[in-house]
């Protein structure tokens, strides 16, 4: 019955460290945008997003 | 508060802030915490113009983050003020701190306009007080 506890403990650390790290991958590259009338865009994936991050990269690039 | 101060002050608020410029739409740079800013100024207004054509309109701020760390824009008219911080910052306090600035900046130089002298009224003249 103790073996049975701790395999549970287990299971359940290693599902919690999973949703740990499952929700860091969200805060993945993107590039916010946010409007005059309080609307904002979020590109995370696809010709604009990647075009944006590259210009993001230059200007970190540039302060270093 | 003149800009450099103004850029002074959100370097010391924010730890997070590694570097920050203010500067104009045109591109002319009002003050900078780093010792040649034009290359990020120059980069930050790339980034800015290609966001503004995301969806054809100009936005107010935007938040570019990547795995090396996150570019920061805020504008206000004219006036543009851009950082970078390390990945991962705390997006609404960056955020907070780069409005005041920019509304410090702005209240610097408002004040440091000449102010006009009242406009005297001019005294009545006897002919309307006989009217």
């Amino acid at each position: 019955m103790r073996r049975l506890l701790v395999l549970l403990a287990a299971a359940g650390a290693v599902l919690a460290a999973l949703a740990f790290f499952r929700r860091g991958g969200a805060r993945r590259e993107r590039v916010d945008l946010y409007y005059a009338d309080g609307s904002m865009v979020s590109l995370g994936d696809g010709p604009d997003a990647e075009r944006l991050l590259a210009l993001g990269r230059t200007a970190l690039a540039a302060q270093r | 508060m003149e800009a450099a101060q103004a850029l002074a002050d959100l370097t010391e608020i924010s730890t997070q802030i590694k570097a920050a410029a203010l500067f104009r739409a045109d591109g002319s740079i009002d003050a900078a915490t780093l010792p040649d800013g034009s290359r990020f100024v120059e980069a930050s207004r790339s980034l800015l113009s290609a966001a503004d054509g995301v969806r054809g309109e100009p936005l107010v701020q935007l938040e570019a983050a990547t795995a090396d760390g996150s570019v920061f824009i805020v504008r206000d008219g004219d006036r543009v003020v851009a950082a970078a911080t390390g990945p991962e910052p705390t997006v609404g306090l960056v955020f907070y701190d780069l409005k005041s600035c920019l509304r410090s900046s702005a209240e610097g130089e408002e004040a440091s306009k000449p102010k006009r002298a009242p406009k005297r009224k001019e005294p009545e003249s006897e002919e309307a007080g006989d009217a």
